[in-house]
């Protein structure tokens, strides 16, 4: 009698079998945390809608499909396949993953300054395993996040960038993340890329991590990213997700902020069909200031939720969120966020908000604000819209001469423009201007 | 005397099936200035509003002739195209939208009407720079978001603002003294008068009579109750600020 296998045994059993083969000449410390990750995944398994901060988004469409890891032979995309990706001459440092996996002949680093490590994990961990060690899985808990927990079972390689103290790297380091058909095309791929971005003290940085798929295929990627930011430092970390329309994307984003920080936090999301992104931001120390700004950009049956978590552990902090979502088609977009104002977070001065824009009657958005405020003296607003564009602003824009396609169009590109515009590297700004501008030609 | 640029005949117009305007009667010839007052809930906003085609208003009687054509006939950016301007009393926020990139698309979506080349960035700019330069203004208002963030006075400016780069033939101006300090409202009509021409009409709505003050129009209407029930000159502005607009409203229903 053949025993019908879950989704969860399933992965579990794939755990096991890469674990004994592929990844068996570990050290023991990260053998061991990538058995508290699978024991942690084995035990919750897929979250369910039934859980508070899954209400609106069902994974059953991961949890169902039949993944397979990609096999270290990934077909190798020519270099000019990439470029529509890459950022010129503006973004010369670039590390290239393939399905997960560091692709030396697409990458490009050198002419740091002393010090700077930008390396694949897997390298990191032969030569900087003590750096990796101190930080890695450190920040992003996975309790209560089984994505996360799955992605630490799986840890085998993903971007390592480290800036020591008093560093300034000036170009952006891109960490670009190929989705390829590989495994003869017969199976479905997953990949469970795991990024280390260190900023030590007083230190630059910036960075643009891109997930983007040469091919239509359903894929699934599981991503997670760690940015540690020391007091004084600043980092500007971009986010983009232009998965292929038939893919599913799930990652965490985990920021951590010394005393006197900046980071500059920017997503976007344009492809995937499903796609789940938390992000996490935890202000450690006094006088960190923190941005937080995203776009989710959908048509079709798109679904895309983010689910953000500002943690206000320390007095005098600052916080600005800001998401736009533009829907259109069926798509749906769902927004969590969270904002945590701890005891003794004195001075806090937190500001959210999420407007959301639908483009046709199908389409649907949910916002959710949820404030935690634990502290007395704090300053804590927010404010979030969705609807249809408003007619006052079209009446305006027709009673100065445009038409009333051309005016839809360009209040539309404002709700993604106005999120675009934060962004400091202009070579991003403009490619990015592209994609939203092509995608409202089609609509 | 010059041309009729505007005639408004019998306008009765209503909103959500209440009749504001209850037959409208108005003319106003090139480069005159004509100020309607009257007391709140009168009808003054509804006709600008009208007159630059809000789509809320049905139109029950009566025509309206601009430059010799049928305006009720056009959509709202046709008559922004052919040189109808309304600067608003509440002008709306865009997000993401740079004054700058608003206005060019405007000026070039009215160039191109006109069979004139549309203008880049650069050229806008120094166009732009001129147009300011003749009313004594700076460009700061021009790489923020539309409106946004922007203070009540800063708003009524950047209105005024769009006027002088758009150049209409006729501008409303709905209320664009409310809300404004002595000193904006100064900045205000001296760039309204630096922007008179016998080319250009203007009619003003506006509640109090202080912008008259420094705007001397050449004619006055009084709009009470939805029609127009006296009309005179300067002095008549003076007259409604020292009697109020009562007696006018009894006037207007005994006769």
């Amino acid at each position: 009698m053949a025993v019908k296998t879950g989704p969860v045994e399933r992965l579990v059993g794939a755990y096991h079998a890469w674990a004994t083969n592929g990844a068996a000449r570990a050290p023991a410390w990260l053998k061991d945390l990538r058995e508290g990750g699978i024991a942690q995944f084995r035990e919750v398994g897929f979250p369910t809608m039934k859980q508070e901060a899954w209400r609106f988004t069902s994974v059953a469409p991961i949890a169902d499909a039949a993944f397979e890891l990609a096999a270290p032979a990934s077909r190798i995309p020519h270099p000019a396949a990439i470029e529509p990706f890459l950022l010129g001459d503006a973004a010369p440092h670039r590390l290239v993953f393939v399905n997960g996996l560091f692709s030396p002949e697409l990458s490009s680093v050198s002419g740091f300054p002393a010090g700077v490590r930008v390396e694949s994990l897997a390298q990191a961990l032969v030569t900087d395993a003590d750096l990796v060690r101190r930080h890695l899985c450190k920040y992003a808990a996975f309790q209560d996040r089984p994505f996360a927990a799955l992605n630490t079972a799986f840890v085998r390689d993903g971007a390592f960038v480290h800036v020591p103290a008093k560093v300034t790297v000036e170009e952006p380091i891109q960490l670009l993340f190929l989705a390829v058909s590989a495994n003869d095309g017969a199976a479905r791929v997953v990949a469970h890329p795991r990024n280390l971005i260190v900023i030590d003290r007083e230190a630059r940085a910036t960075v643009v991590e891109t997930y983007a798929s040469l091919e239509q295929d359903v894929y699934w990627t599981n991503a997670v990213t760690e940015v540690v930011v020391a007091d004084g430092a600043r980092v500007d970390y971009h986010r983009v997700q232009r998965e292929s329309g038939r893919a599913y994307h799930v990652a965490t984003t985990e920021t951590h902020q010394g005393r006197d920080s900046t980071v500059n936090l920017h997503a976007v999301a344009f492809g995937g069909a499903l796609s789940r992104h938390d992000l996490r931001s935890v202000m450690a120390g006094p006088g960190g200031t923190l941005i937080l700004n995203g776009l989710y950009l959908l048509a079709a049956e798109q679904h895309a939720d983010h689910h953000t978590t500002i943690d206000h552990a320390a007095p005098h902090c600052a916080s600005h969120e800001y998401f736009n979502g533009v829907l259109d088609g069926r798509s749906r977009g769902v927004f969590t966020g969270r904002i945590i104002v701890r005891p003794g977070a004195q001075k806090t001065d937190s500001k959210q908000t999420n407007n959301n824009l639908l483009l046709s009657p199908d389409a649907h958005a949910d916002s959710q604000p949820q404030l935690e405020i634990y502290a007395d003296d704090v300053k804590c607003t927010h404010g979030s819209t969705v609807g249809p564009l408003d007619p006052r602003a079209l009446f305006y824009l027709r009673s100065r001469g445009l038409g009333e396609r051309e005016a839809r169009r360009l209040l539309t590109y404002g709700f993604g423009a106005e999120i675009l515009g934060r962004m400091e590297v202009a070579a991003l700004r403009a490619q990015l201007d592209r994609i939203v501008r092509a995608r409202l030609a089609e609509t | 005397m010059s041309k009729v640029l505007l005639e408004v005949k019998g306008l009765r117009v209503a909103v959500a099936g209440n009749e504001i305007l209850r037959g409208v009667d108005l003319m106003i010839r090139e480069g005159e200035v004509h100020a309607i007052m009257g007391p709140n809930g009168s009808g003054k906003s509804t006709l600008a509003q009208v007159l630059a085609g809000h789509p809320a208003y049905a139109i029950l009687a009566g025509t309206v002739t601009y430059d010799g054509k049928d305006l009720l006939a056009m959509i709202p950016e046709e008559r922004a195209r052919e040189g109808v301007f309304l600067a608003f009393q509440y002008p709306v926020e865009i997000r993401g939208i740079t004054n700058s990139y608003f206005l060019r698309s405007a000026l070039n979506a009215i160039r191109k009407h006109r069979g004139q080349p549309e203008l880049d960035p650069m050229d806008f700019l120094q166009l732009l720079e001129d147009k300011l330069k003749n009313i004594g203004w700076d460009d700061s208002l021009m790489n923020r978001p539309v409106n946004e963030g922007f203070s009540g006075g800063e708003k009524k400016r950047n209105e005024i603002l769009q006027l002088a780069a758009l150049e209409p033939r006729l501008a409303i101006l709905d209320e664009t003294d409310s809300g404004l300090d002595i000193d904006a409202l100064k900045t205000v009509a001296n760039a309204v008068n630096e922007l008179r021409s016998p080319d250009r009409s203007f009619l003003i709505v506006t509640h109090y009579q202080r912008l008259l003050n420094y705007i001397t129009p050449d004619v006055v209407h009084v709009l009470a109750d939805g029609r127009i029930v006296k009309s005179g000159g300067p002095e008549l502005a003076h007259e409604l600020e020292a009697k109020g607009y009562d007696w006018l409203r009894d006037g207007a229903m005994v006769s």
